[in-house]
């Protein structure tokens, strides 16, 4: 119980119904993800890292368990609340970088803050202030198809940036981008969190993990298998407990 | 707010270009014609009404059965006669009556003939005056038909140019009429009637001796004293008439007709005529309904991870549902923008040929605000309806499974 503790996840577990069957994506986890971290969730597909990103992104609801986002309870909120919610605290990147591919770069940065309710005139001049920030003023006016990949994955970052959120959440930013633009969007989350933001990156990379994160979560077969944390640039295993706590 | 949906729903419809412009197709085609209708509508019932100009509103035709249309008198066993005519200037109520003959003709002007309608003027001052206070019509060259203007003759607008004969026909110049010499007194001004237009106009006796009739006549026209009792004055008529004619009820071989009656009828075919293009281009604007909420399906579907974006940058069910309406709302809104606009051109474009054609301005459009307005709020309310349901459906998506993809 920090009082830096910003995401919270309390015994939870996803099920899906596929059939007859049940498929556990995720049983019983615990993590605490704090304030100003870098933190990483890897693991191999199918091991629920995606599952755990979009319970802790709020876009999901977990099927057992309590999900606290700076103290609140999102599992007791409802639906409208928590897009409200997710639209201010959370910025999201996504692999895919998904654009909206009929508006523009700038038009794409504004959409967040326009469901927040933030007036055209704060808009356009917040959009273009994160453009500068991403590199891509002399970009604003081009539609995503007319935007190589990393362009693309810079004006997401931007849009991400769009209603000051405390935590980004990255689902595998890097994976349709060559390395060169990959390390670059990299560099561009790394200087989000030394301004104090939060960034949660997915990634089946452990190279990117150790490289840019703090706070690395290993999950397999829905459960987390080891916690590391980056001290003074070594990695050590605090996990233990926590597994067992939650098994 | 509001503004900015319509914003982002511009461009999903933008983006869409020619998807949209099929689906909004249905829509105008339907809007098109409504508007071309109404428009042209009261310009129609203005020019139909026009033709029973003849008919004042005190004042009662009685005519045999079957005289209605083409040439009377060709069709008909028992004439009107000057019996008739007794028995209804006997009418209580009746103030005057005249007689009228209506037929066919052949007239002939430079060596050229042509058969054309042919119509009476009484040789009574009353009856004369009667007669032109019934048909509305004035002398556009030379002067009106006298009463005892015998040999002359007063001929429509539509001779005037003389187009058929070759030659201009003037005031003062002799026509043939069933081979015999007429002298040319007056043209008349163009008519809202069309028959009125290519009519001559000679006197009664003059008629008479030409068609070598006696004691016949193809309509009577009685004036009634008092217009509000006009209903029972031509229900005595009817009695009468039928008893005289010893005929049963229902099987007359005459008719009386009231000016409303006659009204009423061509009322009643326009709007027939209305009716069922209204239901045609509803048929059309359903299906237009229809094409609508089928591409708001397709593209549900197709930007299920657009909203699934959208929802995870903060937007509320409510938002996306919205955005949806608004974007269907448009696709109607333009449907109808264009619809109206080509309803429009279309009826000034069949006016203006129906007038060329008929050598007329009598088919005039008047452009109603309140329909234009009416009609797009219209096709956008039938947008709205047809988004409904995709649009429900959009905001219900679960954010996770409209990401994956």
């Amino acid at each position: 119980m920090t009082p830096d503790k910003l995401i919270e996840l309390k015994n939870v577990a996803k099920y899906y119904e596929m059939g007859e069957a049940i498929v556990k994506a995720l049983d019983s986890v615990n993590l605490v993800i704090e304030k100003g971290d870098f933190v990483a969730i890897m693991g191999p597909s199918g091991s629920g890292k995606s599952t755990a990103m979009n319970l802790t992104g709020s876009l999901d609801r977990a099927t057992k368990g309590d999900i606290f986002l700076s103290n609140e309870n999102i599992e007791e909120m409802t639906e409208s609340e928590l897009a409200q919610l997710r639209g201010k605290k959370i910025g999201f990147i996504f692999q895919q970088f998904n654009l909206i591919p009929n508006l523009t770069a700038k038009e794409n940065i504004m959409l967040p803050m326009l469901f927040q309710g933030i007036s055209k005139n704060e808009r356009e001049r917040k959009a273009e202030e994160l453009l500068k920030l991403v590199e891509l003023t002399d970009r604003e006016g081009h539609y995503p198809n007319q935007l190589s990949g990393g362009q693309q994955q810079r004006v997401a970052i931007a849009r991400s940036m769009a209603n000051d959120p405390e935590i980004i959440l990255a689902d595998e930013p890097t994976g349709n981008l060559d390395s060169k633009t990959g390390k670059k969007v990299m560099e561009f989350l790394k200087k989000l969190n030394e301004k104090n933001r939060t960034i949660i990156i997915v990634t089946h990379d452990p190279n990117l993990a150790r490289e840019y994160a703090k706070t690395i979560y290993s999950l397999r077969d829905g459960v987390i298998e080891s916690v590391e944390r980056k001290v003074k640039n070594s990695w050590k295993k605090v996990s233990e407990e926590k597994k067992k706590k939650g098994g | 707010m509001i503004k900015d949906y319509f914003t982002l729903a511009l461009g999903s419809v933008r983006h869409r270009g020619l998807r949209s412009w099929l689906t909004m197709l249905g829509v105008f085609i339907g809007i098109a014609a409504v508007v071309s209708l109404i428009t042209m509508g009261q310009g129609l019932k203005t020019a139909v009404t026009g033709q029973f100009g003849a008919l004042s509103v005190d004042k009662l035709t009685i005519q045999n059965k079957g005289t209605s249309f083409g040439p009377p008198g060709s069709t008909v066993v028992e004439k009107l006669n000057d019996r008739d005519l007794r028995i209804i200037k006997e009418t209580r109520g009746v103030d005057k009556a005249v007689t009228r003959l209506i037929r066919v003709i052949n007239l002939e002007y430079n060596k050229v003939s042509e058969f054309t309608y042919i119509s009476d003027i009484p040789n009574t001052q009353e009856g004369s005056k009667m007669v032109y206070d019934s048909i509305n019509v004035k002398a556009k060259e030379g002067r009106l038909l006298r009463p005892d203007d015998n040999g002359k003759v007063v001929l429509g607008n539509n001779f005037e140019s003389g187009e058929k004969f070759g030659r201009k026909i003037q005031v003062g110049k002799t026509i043939q009429l069933n081979g015999k010499d007429f002298e040319i007194v007056g043209i008349l001004e163009k008519s809202s009637s069309l028959q009125l237009n290519g009519v001559a106009l000679t006197t009664t006796k003059d008629l008479e001796d030409l068609l070598n009739i006696k004691n016949e006549y193809d309509i009577i026209i009685a004036e009634v004293t008092d217009q509000e009792e006009i209903e029972s004055v031509a229900a005595d008529i009817e009695n009468r008439l039928r008893k005289d004619r010893n005929e049963k009820i229902g099987e007359e071989s005459f008719s009386v007709q009231t000016p409303i009656e006659s009204l009423s009828s061509v009322t009643t075919i326009l709007n027939i005529v209305n009716v069922v293009v209204v239901g045609i281009a509803m048929i059309s604007l359903l299906v237009g309904g229809i094409g609508i909420a089928n591409t708001m399906y397709t593209s549900v579907i197709e930007r299920r991870k657009q909203i699934g974006v959208m929802k995870a940058v903060g937007a509320r069910n409510k938002d996306v549902l919205m955005v949806f309406v608004i974007e269907a709302g448009l696709l109607g809104l333009v449907g109808g923008i264009i619809g109206a606009l080509i309803g429009l051109g279309g009826a000034l474009g069949i006016s203006l040929i129906a007038n060329q054609a008929l050598g007329t301005t009598l088919l005039k459009v008047s452009v109603s605000i309140p329909l234009l307005m009416g009609a797009i709020s219209f096709s956008f309310l039938v947008g709205v309806l047809s988004g409904l349901l995709p649009a429900v459906q959009a905001s219900k998506l679960n954010v996770v499974d409209a990401l994956r993809n």
